[in-house]
């Protein structure tokens, strides 16, 4: 299965999201491997009264074994339904990879 | 987990109110994301210590288990795990961040100053 479906099927069954975008950002980086780089943006009642931590904590968790295994860098945007309302759907930018790590 | 290792982590933590672990230096980050955090960090105008896990390759293999953090960087503030960039990004945006660092750094300058009086 490719990678950004699994992260979608856990992160599905895991928060039953009101709103969910995986999105692939492995173009914008450094190194041959074609699903290494991924933003996520979930909007669940499951992060009411959690902290920032508590929520990405939450997250990695849920996707342990892609981290260990397939992803390189995860960027999270975690937000409650209210907090995405105020928000506007507006979600900060990823940086384009500097590709130091891979010369190290 | 490589105990002398978790040592030399707990004595970074426990010395330095606010470390960051990142990837390269503030000056010459090598990678996207602790370049963000690094410039975040910068501009909340206090010093802050920081530790180049690619130079530290112990530290890069134990900390995310002793931090139950898969990922670099992480900001650490009085010995507490703060998030990544992300969340440090997030809490920037929304004033948390300098409030933090600036109360962090106050507090410490006025121990530093109590233990200079006590002399």
């Amino acid at each position: 299965m490719k990678i950004q479906t699994q992260i979608t099927d856990k992160l599905t069954s895991t928060f039953t999201p009101d709103v969910l975008d995986v999105i692939n950002e492995s173009h914008m980086h450094s190194g041959p491997a074609m699903e290494s780089h991924f933003k996520v943006v979930i909007v669940s009642d499951a992060f009411n009264g959690k902290r920032l931590i508590g929520r990405h904590r939450l997250v990695n968790e849920c996707l342990a074994k892609e981290l260990a295994e397939d992803i390189h860098a995860l960027a999270m945007h975690t937000y409650t339904p209210e907090e995405w309302v105020e928000r506007k759907d507006s979600v900060p930018l990823s940086p384009n990879c500097l590709g130091g790590s891979k010369k190290a | 987990m490589s105990t002398e290792t978790i040592e030399k982590i707990k004595q970074q933590i426990a010395e330095n109110p606010i470390i960051v672990y990142m990837k390269g230096s503030p000056k010459l980050p090598s990678c996207g994301f602790s370049a963000q955090s690094a410039q975040v960090l910068m501009n909340c105008g206090e010093p802050f210590a920081y530790v180049d896990i690619l130079q530290n390759p112990d530290i890069r293999a134990e900390l995310p288990k002793y931090a139950n953090w898969p990922t670099f960087p992480q900001l650490w503030v009085e010995g507490e795990l703060i998030g990544g960039c992300d969340i440090m990004l997030e809490m920037f945006q929304q004033g948390e961040l300098q409030t933090l660092i600036a109360e962090t750094a106050a507090k410490y300058k006025d121990e530093e100053a109590e233990s200079t009086d006590a002399e």
